[in-house]
């Protein structure tokens, strides 16, 4: 490499590169700075808070301790139990199968509105911006009214027997899943689409012709061609669908607990900083994880 | 142009009706007369009324406002800037991958970690001083630390459609640092960065979590009320609050589809 002061042109500029980087450094201060102020650094005091002990009143005590991993490990003076493991492990479960039924959700409706005439494609697409960009409480709510027990859908689970009258169809697993899909669905729907809208046609014609089955001509010709906005997709469900909070907590109750709940928690009506930090370090692995076997298949991810 | 399977189309119909259906239901409870519970007793506006003679519901109005304003306002700035210096000069790879991932964090991470990171760090700010206590400050800070990413990466890719053909010819013919970023490159990236700006604004009120961890007792917003309120139980009031800022998504979502599309 060229001595930092030699003279170079850099698009249609005659300077040094020490010039450059000096100009380029002033301009990247106020951003980095930010970040690092409210981004980097927080989440290092996060690491360091995990590791400490919560007082009596709630309040940060210096002593090192590993205290909060063994407590979401399971371990407590009463001996072990799975209940914070359950949790983790159910906020995975939960997440994958959301990503699960919102991609086979959205592959029907990327081809329907592919499908429609061009005048029209574009209002149709917008009814799954719309969605996309309603505040997720107020469609979590409209869960709750949905569910409610006056509601033709409770009326008819009572009726068949399945809860008793008059009561409504949350707090429970079905309902974290309704809220769950609904929320993440359009999630999926959007980069898939933009995918589906770009598939080379000639190919799905060129299979059909040397008669592969129809299950063939999906994983062979249509699949390949939309993993890109798949993997987008399943990126920006899965990961925010593990620290989901808001619907497990008006639609699942205390029963049906997600980790991201746990983390409120903690923050919220426990005051237990330590261990609340403690399991978001685990949410953060459990994040890692996904990115990894993610990237392992090297794919490139593209998130915007 | 192909057609699709009546099948495909049932599910689509079926996906959207799923989407919509819910949305629809508070929208209808929003006109109806019964004050308690969800049977049907009649037209009314009422309750749209009542909302704008509600102090709590126009203080949560006005903070939502302005925290979505001020905050786009400034991440706009940062994240465009930021774009910049991050696109056009010459980064060694090892810098630019570290910036690449720092700009990937508030996007790939649940926001549940970033608020919580967020709480404990305000908490020791707040040992340096008091304007850190749990408010509106809190969650304007909040906000922009999410929005810098996005604005950023949606910049970034409009710098990256422009090209630098243009400013190479405007150096060529002897632009100044200023003249080129006021002349030549501000109008260029404009549609970027009204889309970001557009993209940040409406992540800002579309964010419950963050609010949620930082907000104080002064900082209510319109999406801590209806949480806050859904535990009280369902009042058509609220049914009303939901529709209009459903409404005012629907005006957002396709005043923002008209302006990208213009590009």
């Amino acid at each position: 490499m060229k001595p930092a002061d030699a003279v170079i042109t850099w698009y249609g500029e005659l300077t040094t590169r020490y010039q450059l980087l000096k100009r380029g450094g002033g301009l990247l201060i106020p951003g980095i700075l930010w970040l690092m102020l409210f981004l980097v650094l927080p989440s290092l005091v996060l690491v360091v808070v995990s590791f400490l002990s919560r007082g009596e009143y709630g309040q940060l005590e210096w002593i090192f301790t590993l205290e909060n991993y063994k407590r979401l490990a399971g371990f407590s003076i009463f001996g072990w139990t799975a209940n914070y493991l359950m949790i983790l492990w159910r906020s995975v479960v939960v997440a994958l199968v959301t990503t699960l039924v919102s991609v086979l959700l959205s592959y029907p409706l990327c081809f329907f509105i592919a499908a429609r005439p061009r005048s029209s494609r574009y209002m149709w697409l917008t009814l799954v911006i719309i969605p996309f960009w309603t505040n997720m409480v107020i469609r979590t709510y409209a869960w709750f009214l949905i569910l409610s027990p006056e509601m033709p859908v409770a009326r008819l689970a009572a009726f068949l027997g399945v809860i008793p009258a008059g009561a409504p169809l949350y707090p429970n697993a079905v309902a974290v899943y309704l809220g769950m899909v609904s929320m993440f669905l359009p999630f999926v729907t959007l980069p898939l689409y933009a995918s589906v809208e770009r598939l080379d046609w000639s190919l799905v014609e060129a299979a059909q012709d040397l008669y592969a089955s129809k299950t063939r001509v999906f994983t062979q010709a249509v699949l390949p061609q939309t993993i890109p906005g798949l993997s987008v997709g399943v990126i920006l469900t899965f990961i925010p669908a593990m620290g989901m909070f808001v619907v497990p907590d008006l639609l699942g109750g205390a029963k049906y607990m997600l980790v991201g709940n746990l983390i409120q928690q903690q923050f919220g009506p426990s005051r237990d900083w330590p261990f609340g930090a403690a399991i978001s370090m685990g949410l953060m692995v459990l994040t890692m994880i996904g990115l990894q076997i993610y990237r392992r298949k090297g794919k490139e991810i593209e998130v915007i | 142009m192909r057609r699709s399977h009546p099948l495909i189309a049932a599910v689509a119909y079926l996906t959207l009706a799923f989407l919509y259906l819910p949305l629809l239901g508070v929208a209808i409870f929003s006109v109806n007369e019964a004050r308690r519970g969800l049977v049907w007793k009649g037209f009314t506006l009422k309750w749209y009324l009542k909302l704008f003679q509600n102090e709590w519901i126009l203080e949560a109005a006005w903070n939502t406002l302005l925290l979505a304003l001020v905050s786009t306002i400034v991440a706009t700035i940062i994240g465009t800037i930021l774009a910049i210096a991050m696109d056009r000069f010459p980064w060694r790879r090892r810098t630019r991958t570290f910036l690449d991932i720092m700009l990937h964090i508030p996007v790939v991470i649940p926001d549940i970690i970033l608020a919580a990171s967020l709480v404990v760090a305000f908490g020791v700010l707040r040992l340096v001083s008091s304007i850190f206590e749990p408010g509106l400050l809190n969650m304007i800070i909040g906000h922009i630390t999410f929005q810098i990413a996005f604005v950023a990466l949606v910049v970034r890719s409009r710098l990256a459609a422009i090209g630098r053909e243009l400013e190479e010819a405007a150096r060529d013919l002897f632009a100044s640092n200023w003249y080129l970023a006021r002349k030549v490159m501000l109008p260029l990236l404009m549609p970027g960065i009204v889309a970001g700006a557009m993209l940040a604004f409406t992540l800002s009120l579309d964010d419950f979590v963050i609010s949620f961890f930082t907000a104080g007792p002064d900082s209510q917003t319109l999406p801590l009320f209806i949480f806050a309120a859904v535990r009280r139980g369902v009042t058509p009031q609220v049914h009303a609050l939901s529709t209009l800022i459903m409404l005012a998504t629907v005006v957002l979502v396709v005043f923002t589809e008209r302006i990208t599309r213009q590009r």
